[in-house]
């Protein structure tokens, strides 16, 4: 894992909280929808915190599959779930939403989870995987 | 009855998201890394064998199943029970088909880190 990699993970985090807060309060701003008139959806990009909402969203796509090239699916989407706690940390600080105690309890698994995962190895070896496909037990094995 | 169709849709968006996750990685591991790649042929390569690869494109058609599945649970139960639980749920199908579909090592740490950010995505939603 190079530093470039961990900007990438942390770009999915990023892009992911960001990305779905523009687009929260942009709809909050268009108001609803009503199912009669749902061809407004399409309309709503037209709104500049959706649209900047849309792009944030595009970036984190781009940044997810970059990662998804590299690293394990089970190490990526645990390690990226720290948008969860940055997601809340903006809700509380930058939205000036309450923050329950139990949601707070919530942050701490998360992170505790995140902790967990990227203490470990982020790809399991080719070899591995056609070894454990035979069958077959391997001694020493190196990440690359 | 509502509350079935609102787990059914909670089952049909576990589903295909998972779906969708395990062929994105599964389509993104066959193009390669793609920094490796971008010195190598350049960016618009890249983006050429990506868009090119069959499991991406399967894996963009299921989340995009996986989104609308979201958009009708929605109008049938409450968002603060169709959220939560099915981006828990999917943590934990996602390490299930990560060890059989993409042969990845799901070890122990694998597993607690899976549900600990399942547990901790619940407690967020309550």
């Amino acid at each position: 894992m190079t530093l470039r990699k961990y900007l990438i993970l942390a770009g999915v985090a990023f892009f992911a909280a960001t990305g779905d807060g523009f687009i929260a309060r942009g709809m909050k701003q268009v108001g609803n929808i009503s199912l009669h008139r749902l061809p407004d959806i399409v309309l709503v990009v037209l709104n500049p915190v959706i649209a900047l909402g849309v792009l944030f969203l595009l970036a984190f796509f781009a940044c997810y599959m970059a990662a998804l090239s590299w690293a394990d699916l089970t190490y990526v989407l645990p390690a990226t779930s720290v948008s969860y706690v940055v997601l809340t940390l903006i809700a509380r600080f930058a939205l000036h939403e309450n923050v329950s105690l139990t949601r707070w309890l919530g942050i701490l698994l998360i992170s505790a989870g995140v902790g967990f995962v990227t203490q470990g190895p982020a790809f399991t070896p080719l070899r591995e995987k056609s070894d454990e496909l035979v069958g077959a037990s391997l001694s020493a094995r190196t990440e690359p | 009855m509502k509350s079935l169709y609102a787990w059914g849709a909670i089952a049909a968006i576990v589903l295909t998201s998972t779906a969708g996750d395990v062929l994105l990685s599964r389509g993104m591991k066959q193009v390669g890394d793609v920094g490796e790649l971008r010195r190598r042929i350049g960016l618009l390569a890249v983006l050429a064998q990506v868009f090119k690869n069959p499991n991406f494109l399967l894996g963009v058609a299921a989340m995009a199943t996986a989104f609308y599945s979201l958009l009708f649970g929605l109008s049938w139960g409450d968002l603060s029970l169709i959220v939560p639980a099915s981006t828990s749920l999917t943590f934990i199908t996602n390490a299930v088909a990560a060890r059989i579909f993409l042969h990845e090592r799901v070890d122990q740490r694998r597993w607690l880190a899976a549900l600990l950010v399942a547990g901790g995505v619940v407690l967020l939603a309550m």
